[in-house]
């Protein structure tokens, strides 16, 4: 009972302190500066792409782990699951040995005229990379629990794979393929080591939030105060959205 | 040589237990139970011929078509055999409503979504729960959403119709209501439908052929009558309801495995089963003296309502049954461990040979 409340507290009161911290009276002020406005937006923008990216690559790989016997799946599965245990700063140097100037994609990328460490685009492939196994795994799990009967039945009635996924089987996992998106975006959203890594602190152009949050510490604590609230509200705002409709699904 | 069948097909399906070996023929019209105990092949034989389970060896052929065999390169997915199939489970789609589950199949194999939802339409309408459409299966009861599956399983117009146990998770009155209207969809049927069951008045009421499947091979194949009333497996015998005891019979005396003789009026020289009816069984506490013949004395396993009588299972070395009126099970005071006497008049006994026909012998046709 007692470490039970523990938890909780220990987990609540961090919260708390930084919503009572956080100087309220300047905060209309302060959302329209365009240093926030130009971080807030760099990443949202970002994670979106990076969730979509995730949901265009992630969601076949998820299906192929769950559904398809193939050699080496369990490999795969490995594969995939190292970046969720990587430390982000591991995964930002890791990126910068493939893509970097120098990396063994960048540097013919670069004769291409193609430069991506230290710009938007290294942002969205930083947030794709730590965001991904996340979308996978969890996807994965879903597709599994769904009951595979269903895809026979819907075989027997005449649908081929693609109609059978696309009316089937990702409906029926619907709820843990949002959980997916969820999971990865909110993972993308809070992203700083590989992010800082790979792509640089550049204000309009690699300065997510927690970049601005972290340099912004160091000389205004208030600001930085005001850029953490501002994103503990999008991510609780973007669960109870989810949740809605989760809970409005589940009440049909 | 004959044309060839409807559907032919002789199936080899190499299982953990047994090998899989069936082979059989049916024309339009037909509607096939296949009955045996538990792990004996049924649904390994529905789902090969449905494309769900690769055939080690043989050929299933459809209307013309050869959906696997040696001269395809490659078994024929489900998807391009024009099935239909009903599960013991519902298997609803969650996600849609009644009519959009039974429009799936017309949407997948090609029709525009209102042609889909008109023939869905139609189809709820002839298993009695078009009001129900707009339902999704949490929505529905177990009846009503057996009837939507059976609706979307046939809306496709398949030629062959696959049923695995369709009424094995109902409620008794709700599987009885809904066994006749099976009957009656089926009677319309164009195709040839199999029906996986575990029940006897399934067979009854809705086939005109049975296969009796035993460790994976034919046991038996006749008209549900022949098979209700000859029994080859004891398996079919209990389902039935029927004594019929495996033994040896020289003239008109059967020797029973167990070691006990019985007495028949006819004669017959070979392996036999002998059956009789439950009815035919008389019991008694102390040892018969009137001109009954066969007598076991034995030991009461259970006693439960049969209709209007009463049903007593009874351990006599051989496991018999026998139908008593309420008013005798009263008086013998029968429950389950109480010593008892049973005997059958020799003129009650059939006796028949015990040799089953080979797998591989084509089912007879009704149209042939």
């Amino acid at each position: 009972m007692l470490p039970a409340l523990v938890a909780v507290g220990f987990l609540v009161l961090p919260l708390v302190t930084l919503l009572q911290r956080t100087p309220w009276s300047t905060m209309p002020a302060r959302l329209v500066e365009p240093k926030i406005l130009d971080a807030l937006r760099l990443s949202l923008v970002t994670s979106t792409i990076a969730i979509a990216l995730c949901l265009l690559l992630g969601l076949p790989l998820a299906w192929m782990l769950a559904r398809v016997e193939f050699a080496g799946r369990s490999l795969v599965r490995v594969a995939v699951t190292v970046p969720l245990v990587l430390p982000p700063v591991v995964a930002g140097v890791a990126l910068l040995t493939a893509f970097g100037r120098n990396g063994v994609l960048g540097a013919p990328l670069r004769d291409l005229g193609i430069t991506i460490p230290f710009t938007t685009t290294a942002v969205v492939i930083a947030h794709t990379f730590v965001a991904m196994p996340f979308f996978v795994i969890s996807v994965e799990g879903a597709l599994r629990a769904a009951n595979q009967e269903y895809d026979v039945v819907a075989a027997t009635l005449g649908a081929d794979r693609w109609t059978i996924f696309r009316r089937v089987t990702l409906p029926i996992a619907l709820p843990g393929v949002l959980a997916g998106v969820v999971l990865g975006w909110a993972r993308s959203l809070g992203e700083f080591g590989a992010t800082i890594t790979f792509a640089g602190n550049f204000p309009g152009t690699t300065q997510t939030m927690p970049l601005a949050v972290y340099e912004a510490l160091q000389v205004d604590p208030d600001a930085a105060l005001v850029l953490s609230v501002i994103l503990l509200l999008v991510s609780v705002a973007i669960l109870a959205l989810l949740r809605e409709r989760w809970l409005g699904q589940a009440a049909q | 040589m004959n044309a060839p069948a409807f559907l032919e097909a002789e199936i080899v399906v190499r299982r953990t237990a047994h090998t899989l070996h069936v082979a059989l023929t049916a024309e339009p019209g037909d509607v096939v139970a296949v009955i045996g105990p538990n792990g004996a092949g049924k649904s390994t034989l529905l789902r090969s011929l449905a494309g769900l389970l690769p055939l080690d060896r043989g050929t299933i052929s459809c209307d013309g078509d050869t959906w696997d065999g040696p001269g395809t390169r490659t078994p024929w997915p489900p998807q391009r055999r024009n099935i239909g199939m009903v599960f013991g489970q519902h298997l609803l789609f969650p996600h849609l409503d009644a009519l959009d589950n039974v429009a799936f199949g017309p949407r997948s194999r090609g029709a525009t979504k209102g042609q889909s939802r008109r023939t869905a339409h139609r189809w709820l309408e002839r298993v009695g729960v078009a009001d129900l459409e707009h339902r999704r299966p949490h929505e529905l009861s177990g009846g009503q959403a057996q009837r939507v599956a059976i609706a979307r399983a046939m809306a496709t117009d398949p030629k062959l119709l696959l049923l695995d146990e369709p009424m094995a998770a109902l409620d008794v009155g709700v599987a009885m209501a809904l066994r006749f209207e099976l009957a009656r969809h089926l009677a319309d049927f164009g195709g040839v439908a199999i029906l996986v069951t575990h029940d006897a008045i399934d067979t009854m009421t809705v086939a005109n052929r049975v296969v009796v499947l035993d460790e994976g091979a034919i046991a038996q194949v006749g008209t549900p009558d022949e098979v209700a009333q000859r029994p080859r497996t004891e398996h079919v015998a209990r389902l039935v309801g029927l004594n019929a005891l495996r033994g040896r019979s020289t003239g008109t005396d059967v020797r029973l495995l167990d070691g006990s003789g019985l007495v028949s009026t006819t004669p017959f020289d070979g392996e036999v089963f002998a059956s009789f009816q439950p009815a035919a069984v008389a019991l008694t506490l102390d040892e018969p003296t009137g001109s009954a013949r066969n007598r076991w004395r034995g030991t009461v396993r259970s006693v439960v309502a049969h209709g209007a009588a009463v049903r007593v299972h009874i351990d006599a070395g051989a496991a018999l049954i026998a139908d008593v009126t309420p008013a005798s099970a009263a008086e013998l005071s029968l429950v389950p461990g109480r010593q008892v006497w049973a005997a059958v008049k020799a003129t009650e006994v059939t006796v028949y040979g015990t040799a089953a026909e080979k797998s591989g012998v084509p089912l007879p046709s009704r149209h042939v």
